[in-house]
This record gives C-alpha cells, sequence and structure tokens, in this order.
C-alpha cells in the first residue's frame, strides 16, 4: 500500500482562480445541458404529459431500480448541428432489477422521436458499448421514423440499428423493446430484431405501412390497430411477447422481463466495500490550470479518484512526464497512465508500452488520463527514434485487449492523443473534463504552421507576401482551432462519451468500470511487432 | 363460616395480562401456577410462564375459556386447589362459581349468590335501592316515551361495553334490542337485555371494596374511568379527579355507598361499584363487577396494596386486618389496545415486532414511589389475533401529583416503540396531555367531542417529514442491498434531470416524497410545508440525521416486513406503509369490489346475488372484536357477486362483495 499526498492548496489563489475558470466551463455545458433536458420544449413536453405519457428520461427513471446510479451518456450529441442537442435520444448504462444495462430511449418530444444524423450516430455509438460490454440492451421506442430531410445522412448509415440488434442477439446480448409509441416502417424492424418485445394497449403502433400507403400501394382500406396496433400484434402477428395495459405496465414488465434473463456478470470488484479517496472531490475543480501551458501533477488527480489513495506507482524515476501505477477504483483493479508534464518521450513511450503489457499479463482495466501536447519533437528526439519509441506505445494500446477507458483532463493533441488511447483507439469510455482541448496540435502551433507554410510558399515561388492579411487569416484559424478543439464540439460528433464534472470523474469511472466487467477482462500477448 | 385453608396451587382460567398477574402474585408466594391456553394462545407468553399449562381445544372462547367443565377438569388434573378467574370469562359466571366449588376447589371470587345477585342489572338496582344506594330508574322497553330519550340498552348479564346500545329515537329501539339481545346471547350465553335513561354526560367513578368472611369490608379509594370508547375505558387513574375537585363529603358518601352495596350482598372477595357521577357531586350506582377488574393497577399504586395477594389471603380464610387503607400520590392506566382509533376503532391484528416502553421499572407489581408500572400481555414477537379482546397492554404512571403522573405516562407511551401492528398509541398521548383531561374536567363524552382522528392528526410526528426520513432511509437500504455498483453515490446522475420518488401511506394519506442527492446535497421537490428546509448529515438504512432551521435531529428507521415503516424521534413515531411502485393489474380487485375493512367472521348477510341496493344500504355484517360492523353499498347498483358464506372468517383486504354499479340513466 502506498498512500498518495498531497501538495495541492485548494485555499490558495491559483487553485481558486483555476475552479472559477473550470465552473464557468461547466456553466456554460450547463446551459447546453439544460437544451438537452428540456427536449422540445415545455409546450411539447406538456401535451407529452397530458397524453397521459412519460418523458424518456421519466421512462428511464421508472425503468431503473431506484436510487441506483445512471450514467447518462453522450448527452450532448449533435451540439452544433441544425438539430436540438441531445439527438433525440437519451442513452446510458442503468441497473435495472440488480443489472446493468444499456437503455435507449427516444425522446419522442422532439420532433416526435425521428432521427436526424446525430440520433443514428449515438445510437450506433451505443450498441458498440453494448456488444463490447455485454450489457443487455433495453429500447425505449417511439419514434416517428427517420428525418426526412436529412435521410442521406441517415438511411445508409442507420441501416447498422438493425444490424447491430441482431449481432447483439447473436452474440447472447439480450435485447429488449419497449415500444410506447410508433415504430414504423424501418423501425418496426426494432422490435422485429428484439428478442423481447412489449406493447402498450392502444399506444404501440409498428408497421411497416400506415394506412395511406397500404392505400396507395396496394387500394386495400385499412386503420393503425388493425394494421400495427399492440392488440393485434399480442394476438395475431405474434411481434408483440407481451401486453401491457399502459406505461408504468410496459416498464414493470420490463423489468420482470430483465430479472428473468439470469445474467450475470463476467465479474465484480475485489472488496464490496471500497474506502473512499482520502482527499476531497471538490479539489478536482481547482486542479487544471486555466491556462494549459502549466502542467500539474495527476497524483492530484489521481489521489481525489482511486480507493484509499491508494496507489502503487511503477517506474517512477523513469519516464517521469508520464505517470504509471496500480491502484483500485470502486474496487475494480486498475493500471493508471496519466501525462505528467505534457510531452511524451522515448522513456515515457517505452515506459508505457511495457506498462500496457503488464496489465494484459495481469488482465487489468487501464484508465489514461490525458494531458498531453504529443511526443517531443526536434532532432535529438528523432534521431533518438521517438518514432519508434512512440510506434511502440502506439502497438501496444492497439493491441491491448484489457478494456481501456479515457479522460481528458486538459490536452490531448497530436499522436499523444492517439499513444494515449484516443477516441480512434476504441477505449470502451471516453470522458472529457470541461477543460479539456483536443486536436491535431494546439491551435497556436496549428496557425503558425499555416501561417509559416504560406509565407514560405509566397517566398519560394516568388509571389508577393502580404504580411497583414495573413496575420488575420493566422488570428482566424487560431480561432477556428480553438474552437474545434473545445470539448462540446467533441461531444456533439460522438468524439467523447460526454463531458463530466471533474468532482463526478470516481463515480463515472466506477460505473464505467463496473459496466467494464460485465465482460470478461483478459489480456494478450499477442501485440504488434514492436519496433526495438 | 370458612375455614382457613392453605392454596398450594392456582390455576387461572384466563388469558393475557390477567393470568400474568395472577402468576406473578403466585409466583412471589410460593404458590404453584396453572394455565389453561386455547390453540390461538398456544404461543402466548401466560402460557409460556405458567408452571404447567392445559390446552382448551379450539378458538372461540365458545369452546375454550368459557368451558368451565373444561377448565375445573384441567384443575383436577394439573393438581390445582384453587381457581382464579381473571375479569371477563367465567369471572361472573354464578353457575360457574358453584361447579367449582363443588369440585372441591377454592374459588377465589365472591359466594355465587353475591354474583347472581350483582350479575343481574335488573335485580342488583332493586337490591341498591332497598340498601340506600341512589339508582337509576329502569325503563320499560315498551312504554319509553320521546321525553325518556335518550335511553341505553344493556345486556342484563354484561359487561365491557358488549351488548350495549344507546338509542335516541323511539323508532330504532326495537332493533337495538334485537342487536344488543343477539350480541349478549353471543357474549354471555344469556339475551337478556333491559333500559334505562342514558345520561349523555358525567364522570365514571368507581370504588374497589375488598371484603372479608367475617363481615369487614374495606373501601379502598375510589377510581376514575371518564375517558371511555364504546363503554369501554381507555384511560383510569385514582384518586378520581372529579372527587378530587368537588371535595366535601363526596368521597366519603362514595365509599360509605360502596360499603353498603357489598354488604348488602354479604360480599366476599375483590369488587368494583361503579357510580355515575355529576359535576354537582350527585352520582347514581351503575353497577358492582364481582371480579377484580382491569384497572386494579391504579388503585395498587396509590396504596402499596398486592390486590390479587388480599384476593389470596380472603379466599384462604384470612381476615382483613388493620385499618382500611388510603390512597396517596397519584396513578394513571392507559390501555393500550390493537386498534385504528382514527379509523372508528377498527381493530388491528397481526403480529407485534417490537414492544419496548421505556423506563419501565415495574411488571405486574407496584413500581417505587415514582415509575412506569407495565402488565402486558404480550411480548416481542407475539401474535394478536382477532380471537380476543384487542387489549395488548396496560401502562400505569405512579407519581406524587396528577400532572407529573399524566405527563410520565404520555412520555413513555410516545417514545415505546411498538413496532409491526396499529395500537391506540398516538391517541393515548393526545389524550393524557389534552387539557381538559390535564384539567381534570374530561368526562364520559370525551371521545364524542374530541374527534379521535383529530386528536391523532396533531400528535406524534409529523407523517410527512417521517415519510422524507423513510424515503432516504429505505434509499440508503436499496443500496446497501445492490448486488452492483453499491459503492457509488445514492442516486447518482452525471446529468441531473428527474427525482427519484417513494411514496408511502399514513393512515389513509398517500405521501410521495421526490428527492435527489447531489454529492450528498438533499433536494426535495416540495419541502413539506411548516417543516423548513431539510438539509440531509447522514442516511443509513436504520437512521437519518436531518437538520431544518439549524436543529439538528435524528430519527431512526425500523422496517417490520416488506412494507411497514416505523419512523421514530424524540417528537413521537410514526408508522408508515410503503405504496407499491407498479401496479400489477392482474393483482387488481375489480371495480366495485368491496372488501372487508378488518379481520373478522360474516355474522349476517342482508342480500342475494343479482339483488339491487340502493347507496347506503347495508349488505353484510362482520363480526370482529365483539362488535358488528355493516359493509354498506357505496353507491345504488346491483349485487353482481356474493363471494363469502355466513360464519366464515375473513381476512382483512377479503373481497366480499362485487358491486356493479347502477348505470346512470341516459336520454
Amino acid at each position: 500500500m502506498t498512500r498518495l499526498h498531497s501538495t495541492f492548496d485548494p485555499s490558495g489563489a491559483e487553485a481558486r482562480a483555476n475552479a472559477q475558470a473550470m465552473c464557468e466551463q461547466l456553466e456554460e455545458i450547463g446551459q447546453q445541458v439544460a437544451l438537452a433536458l428540456a427536449g422540445g420544449g415545455p409546450q411539447y413536453v406538456d401535451r407529452h404529459h397530458a397524453r397521459g405519457k412519460l418523458t424518456a428520461r421519466e421512462r428511464i427513471q421508472l425503468l431503473l431500480d431506484r436510487d441506483s446510479p445512471f450514467l447518462e451518456l453522450a448527452s450532448l450529441a449533435g451540439y452544433g448541428s441544425p438539430y436540438t442537442v441531445g439527438g433525440s435520444v437519451v442513452a446510458g448504462v442503468g441497473v435495472v432489477e440488480g443489472v446493468e444495462c444499456l437503455l435507449v430511449a427516444n425522446d419522442p418530444t422532439v420532433r416526435g422521436g425521428s432521427s436526424n444524423p446525430a440520433t443514428v450516430k449515438k445510437t450506433l455509438r451505443m450498441h458498440e458499448i453494448a456488444l463490447q460490454n455485454r450489457l443487455p440492451l433495453i429500447s425505449l421506442v417511439e419514434s416517428g421514423g427517420a428525418d426526412l430531410p436529412s435521410q442521406k445522412d441517415i438511411f445508409i448509415p442507420g441501416g447498422a440499428t438493425f444490424r447491430n440488434l441482431t449481432r447483439l442477439s447473436a452474440a447472447g446480448i439480450p435485447t429488449i423493446a419497449l415500444v410506447f409509441g410508433n415504430s414504423t416502417a424501418g423501425g418496426a424492424y426494432l422490435p422485429g430484431l428484439s428478442d423481447h418485445v412489449v406493447m402498450i394497449e392502444e399506444r404501440s403502433k409498428v408497421f411497416l405501412a400506415g394506412p395511406p400507403l397500404v392505400k396507395a400501394a396496394t387500394g386495400e382500406e385499412s386503420d393503425d390497430e388493425s394494421l400495427g396496433g399492440a392488440s393485434m400484434h399480442a394476438r395475431i402477428s405474434g411481434l408483440a411477447d407481451y401486453y401491457a395495459l399502459d406505461e408504468q405496465d410496459a416498464i414493470r414488465i420490463g423489468r420482470r422481463i430483465v430479472a428473468r434473463l439470469n445474467w450475470r456478470k463476467a465479474s465484480g470488484p475485489v472488496t464490496d466495500a471500497p474506502k473512499p479517496p482520502r482527499f476531497a472531490a471538490e479539489d478536482l475543480l481547482g486542479i487544471v490550470p486555466a491556462d494549459l501551458k502549466n502542467p500539474f501533477d495527476p497524483r492530484e488527480v489521481i489521489a481525489r479518484i482511486v480507493d484509499d489513495s491508494d496507489f502503487d506507482e511503477f517506474k517512477p524515476l523513469y519516464g517521469s512526464s508520464l505517470v504509471t501505477g496500480w491502484a483500485q477504483l470502486h474496487g475494480f483493479p486498475v493500471g493508471i497512465l496519466a501525462n505528467a508534464r505534457g510531452v511524451l518521450f522515448s522513456a515515457e513511450s517505452q515506459k508505457a508500452a511495457q506498462f500496457i503489457q503488464l496489465a494484459n499479463r495481469s488482465n487489468t482495466a487501464l484508465i489514461f488520463l490525458h494531458n498531453t501536447t504529443g511526443y517531443m519533437v526536434g532532432k535529438e528526439y528523432e534521431q533518438g527514434g521517438i518514432i519508434k519509441h512512440g510506434s511502440m506505445m502506439i502497438n501496444a494500446v492497439s493491441n491491448s485487449t484489457v478494456p481501456h477507458i479515457s479522460v481528458l483532463l486538459g490536452n490531448s493533441y497530436g499522436a499523444g492523443h492517439y499513444g494515449m488511447c484516443g477516441r480512434a483507439y476504441e477505449p470502451r469510455f471516453l470522458f472529457s473534463w470541461p477543460s479539456a482541448r483536443s486536436s491535431v496540435m494546439g491551435a497556436q502551433q496549428l496557425a503558425d504552421v499555416t501561417y509559416s507554410v504560406s509565407k514560405a510558399s509566397a517566398l519560394a515561388q516568388g509571389k508577393p507576401f502580404d504580411e497583414d492579411t495573413a496575420q488575420a487569416v493566422r488570428r482566424a484559424i487560431q480561432a477556428q482551432i480553438s474552437a474545434e478543439a473545445m470539448p462540446m464540439v467533441l461531444s456533439g460528433l460522438l468524439y467523447d462519451d460526454g463531458i463530466i464534472d471533474p468532482r463526478d470523474t470516481r463515480d463515472v469511472l466506477g460505473i464505467a468500470l463496473s459496466a467494464i466487467h460485465t465482460a470478461p477482462v483478459e489480456g494478450t500477448s499477442s501485440f504488434g511487432v514492436f519496433r526495438m | 363460616m370458612t375455614e382457613s385453608l392453605f392454596i398450594t396451587s392456582v390455576l387461572v382460567a384466563n388469558r393475557g395480562e390477567i393470568a400474568r398477574r395472577v402468576f406473578a402474585t403466585c409466583r412471589r408466594r410460593g404458590i404453584g401456577t396453572v394455565a389453561v391456553y386455547s390453540d390461538a394462545d398456544a404461543a402466548s407468553p401466560h402460557f409460556a410462564e405458567a408452571d404447567c399449562a392445559v390446552r382448551l381445544p379450539g378458538l372461540s372462547p365458545a369452546d375454550t375459556y368459557l368451558r368451565g367443565d373444561l377448565v375445573i377438569d384441567a384443575a383436577r388434573r394439573a393438581g390445582a386447589d384453587a381457581i382464579h378467574p381473571g375479569y371477563g370469562f367465567l369471572s361472573e359466571n354464578a353457575d360457574f362459581a358453584r361447579q367449582v366449588q363443588a369440585a372441591g376447589l377454592t374459588w377465589i371470587g365472591p359466594d355465587p349468590a353475591a354474583i347472581a345477585a350483582m350479575g343481574s342489572k335488573v335485580e342488583s338496582k332493586q337490591l341498591m335501592k332497598d340498601a340506600g344506594v341512589p339508582v337509576l330508574e329502569r325503563l320499560d322497553p315498551a312504554t319509553v316515551t320521546e321525553r325518556e330519550l335518550p335511553v341505553l340498552v344493556k345486556a342484563s348479564a354484561g359487561g365491557g361495553g358488549r351488548g350495549m346500545r344507546i338509542v335516541r329515537t323511539v323508532a330504532s329501539l326495537p332493533d337495538a334490542i334485537e342487536s344488543a339481545s343477539r350480541e349478549a346471547a353471543s357474549a354471555f350465553g344469556d339475551p337478556t337485555v333491559f333500559c334505562e335513561r342514558y345520561l349523555e354526560s358525567g364522570h365514571h367513578v368507581e370504588v374497589q371494596v375488598m371484603a372479608d368472611a367475617y363481615g369487614t369490608v374495606w373501601a379502598i379509594g375510589e377510581r376514575e374511568c371518564s375517558l371511555q370508547r364504546r363503554h369501554q375505558k381507555v384511560i383510569e387513574e385514582a384518586p378520581s379527579p372529579l372527587v378530587e375537585r368537588i371535595g366535601g363529603d363526596l368521597r366519603s358518601r362514595l365509599l360509605g355507598a360502596a360499603r353498603n352495596a357489598a354488604a348488602a350482598v354479604s360480599y366476599r372477595g375483590a369488587g368494583t361499584v361503579e357510580f355515575l357521577a355529576d359535576d354537582d357531586g350527585g352520582f347514581f350506582f351503575l353497577e358492582m363487577n364481582t371480579r377484580l377488574q382491569v384497572e386494579h393497577p391504579v388503585t395498587e399504586c396509590v396504596t402499596g396494596l398486592d390486590l390479587v395477594g388480599l384476593q389470596l389471603d380472603i379466599a384462604s380464610g384470612a381476615p382483613l386486618e388493620g385499618p382500611e387503607p388510603t390512597m396517596s400520590g397519584h396513578s394513571i392506566e392507559a390501555r393500550l389496545y390493537a386498534e385504528d382509533p382514527a379509523h372508528d376503532w377498527r381493530p388491528t391484528s397481526g403480529t407485534l415486532h417490537l414492544i419496548d416502553i421505556p423506563g419501565v421499572t415495574a411488571r405486574f407489581t407496584v413500581p417505587p414511589m415514582h415509575g412506569i408500572r407495565l402488565d402486558s400481555g404480550v411480548e416481542d414477537g407475539s401474535e394478536v389475533g382477532v380471537s380476543y379482546d384487542p387489549m395488548l397492554a396496560k401502562v400505569i404512571s405512579r407519581a406524587p401529583t396528577r400532572e407529573q403522573a399524566a405527563r410520565e405516562l404520555a412520555a413513555a407511551l410516545r417514545h415505546a416503540s411498538l413496532h409491526g401492528m396499529t395500537t391506540n398509541r398516538d391517541l393515548l398521548v393526545a389524550s393524557l396531555l389534552h387539557p381538559d383531561f390535564m384539567a381534570g374536567t374530561a368526562d364520559t363524552r370525551f371521545y364524542g367531542r374530541h374527534d379521535p382522528a383529530t386528536l391523532v392528526a396533531g400528535a406524534g410526528l409529523d407523517p410527512r417529514l417521517a415519510a422524507v426520513v423513510a424515503a432516504l432511509a429505505d434509499a440508503a437500504d436499496d443500496r446497501a442491498k445492490a448486488t452492483v455498483l453499491g459503492p457509488v453515490a445514492t442516486g447518482f446522475r452525471n446529468v441531473p434531470a428527474v427525482f427519484q420518488e417513494r411514496t408511502y401511506a399514513a393512515a389513509d394519506d398517500e405521501l410521495p416524497v421526490r428527492y435527489r442527492l447531489r454529492r450528498g446535497v438533499l433536494e426535495l421537490a416540495t419541502t413539506p410545508e411548516g417543516i423548513g428546509e431539510l438539509s440531509l448529515l447522514s442516511a443509513e438504512p436504520g437512521r437519518v440525521i436531518l437538520q431544518a432551521d439549524g436543529v439538528r435531529r435524528s430519527y431512526s428507521v425500523h422496517r417490520v416486513g416488506a412494507h411497514e415503516r416505523i419512523v421514530e424521534s424524540p417528537a413521537g413515531t410514526c408508522t408508515l406503509h410503503t405504496v407499491a411502485r407498479f401496479v400489477d393489474p392482474s393483482a387488481q380487485t375489480p371495480a366495485g369490489a368491496l372488501v372487508a375493512a378488518m379481520p373478522g367472521s360474516v355474522v349476517r348477510i342482508g342480500v342475494d346475488q343479482g339483488d339491487r341496493v340502493e347507496a347506503g344500504q347495508p349488505l353484510l355484517w362482520l363480526e370482529a372484536m365483539k362488535m358488528e360492523h355493516a359493509v354498506l353499498a357505496p353507491t345504488a347498483g346491483t349485487v353482481a357477486e356474493l363471494l363469502v358464506l355466513l360464519g366464515q372468517q375473513v381476512e382483512q383486504g377479503t373481497v366480499l362483495v362485487v358491486l356493479l354499479e347502477e348505470e346512470e340513466t341516459r336520454d
């Protein structure tokens, strides 16, 4: 046992300034979250309630075990797009009858719950999480189908929705569809491809084509109930396995279905009573400097998220710009890689590659705490083999089969983002702090590079170079890249699974780790060829 | 004259607390104890405590505790040489007393002739009138006029409010006589009833007498038992506040009348002469109870006597010696009943998981000068059924002054843990602390003037606050039992949206609690009015600490079964029931179903399937705890289904009748 010490002074001027900056960012993010929570807005929510219906979040709440945690994912999907933030779907990991499930609920107050490109992206990401972590999937369906004006971005990629459902089923992962309302046309395959289907009297409507389309196609006169009502599907077509009288009854039945799944997690925490960290979570607001140019000691973060602030550091004296070590988080054993001074050198890269291999030997999940500006550049480092060593780290991260979780605390730039298991490296979960920034390089560096390249090009071609215009372009580029590196943009594009309040980090990671351990945690000894 | 006997072993032909009370004195004196027990009492403390016990097969009193032949046979088999009848059951049955004596056993009670004389309410009144004791005139039911109303119809062989009816209209007299007579026949085996003028208000004052075989009659002070419900006493005390207030020669006149009454029937042993007294110092003889009274402990507490001991002495032929005892200090007894005063005194049943009354310094015996005495028929885990009287226990305070006795008794009751059953505890506390009671002016109309539901409403812990406490404790309990993610914060949400909801029922009110916790900070969707902003300091399954307006308070929460929550605090106790989160439609009772509000037996059915009924029409009658409860049609309609048979025992919640509501006529 090695207890971390802390030199952080939360009452210091710097910490308070950092915390204030963090709170301002939280506030800004909170405004977008509020938009997502409002769904279609009070008018549509009221109308929905007046019809005796629950909202997506109310349905989820009623489905979950009372007072159990719910980790909402990708709540800002679609930020920056023309569509309502949130992707008109609410999703996350929650506990139903003691079973951790992945819940995906259409938000019928947002344009009838119709799918836009963000909906598709978010839904497919949820299916990926369910598959990778073997989480039973519960779809709370009420959707008007594709948002037709944006069909080109939905129709073809959206087909994966149905493919995923049956692949989950084929992998032995239960899929449950609770049909609260419309699930028509393509949407009809959602219950069609789910293992368990609940429909609600006079509410569920599941058909390939509604009365007008049927009339147009075949001339047949028909109505909604006979084409796709719950009663018809429960009694005649057999598409509905359970016939519920109302929404609460459907949710009650949904819970009973989960209770009877006989679902077992592959493994659980090594202790049921983990000790809390010895330092206050509140401090996490003030640790990351307001100006990311200044590095911070990630041990101050680790001391506030791991059990009992107990952290056994690996190779503390070697490659000290990357902190590696072992801990438990909510009772789950983890290996942690955390950037200490931003830059990754050869030693850090080799240390990381070794550490990742060790985690694979001991079947231990890995947590990456990002604050990196990338691999070191310069003659000395190139000659020292920084490419080889960086490649070793990326090789190890890419082929590691233990689950990874990434948290972007601050900088996450360049190939450092890759080596620290960025989005493309398929961490099981990736979360951002409000202080996170991610792009190919820092905005200023990128703008500088663009400026120098254009100036060099002009000079080389003997063209006149307008310094004022170039500076203006440079400023514009810097502004654009800065804006694009913001976590809300990453969230909007589904490049993370959500921005989290730093104070929630321990519980968010605890829920993610527990979800991950539903599937077996198995390391590998098979990596790509390490270039020595 | 009675020869001196030596009693070696006493059979108590009774159950519950009085059997235990008699055994306690016997044990102190080295006398053997024999219990009899019905099948319903096979696990009861009185049975467990006796040296030996004899089973009386069956459940109903008629098959068991009222079977004198079986009791006498039990005494013979167990080697008992005396029988103590307790109160109720066979205690005032002269025939039984005779049979006991004929069997060569000692009867711990008065001569059968005295029992018989006092047992007939009609005959006893005449006797008393002749002895110069003031009485109320008897009325002939046939000639009762409007002017004489209201009248009281009473079972001649009765007691304890059974077979008693107050009649306020001449028209309803025949019905009242019929039902009182039926109740009397079932309870006492004698359907005789009589009428007398009913005094709307007054004070119930009674005198404890003790007489030996040699003509000495002691009148051992009086008791007042004005707080009654349905003619059953709820709170009793000695001395009487009325007698104290009026002063003068009232006490000596009462005691004198009681001595005369006892002497008139050559009384022997312990007895009670009951009077109705008014605020002007007048009083009328009601009846004489030829046995030990339920409320005898208050007399013991103000005199230091052991009345059961004196009964044994007198039955053994010993004389009363020394001066007549007098009272000092004050004592109040509260009868803890398994009933719901806020719902028409509906009897309750179930398992009493825990009975813990703080400050008890004596059981079945006189406490030191200042203290609480408990005479209980039940222990932790006792099953309380509907076969017998719903009295669970008597809690008695003894103190130098009346105010101290009342306050200390109220405090002991308020802080008592009574888990598993609805009791009248809150009503007792509210009654003891009521200004009328405190002033000593409460009369027999107390519960008529002060609706029990209203009295109870103000007492104890605010149910809305209790619901918040229960919700937080239940949340902690669920989290403690969680199989996954247990260590994650209760109700954790990275995106807080919807409130958690738990609903509890307190009596008829549903109390939804909508709450959420964020980093340990409690947020309530609505804070109950008058409670103030609440902040949560800690929540564990069994204890919640809240702060309101800077004041920190701790609440303990107990779970009884799956649904009952008992929240205890220094302010009092509140019992809540969880309301299911989901409704299973298949478990729903059909529309129009009428269910039994309490356990009982079907004694009369007034309708047939297919009958058309008016709103308010009685459909059938349930007997529970000696009371008949009519099940009325809530609306006009047709009896679609009749699901019970005459004589059937039903549980609370059993569907009795399904009524098809009448369709409104449409034009």
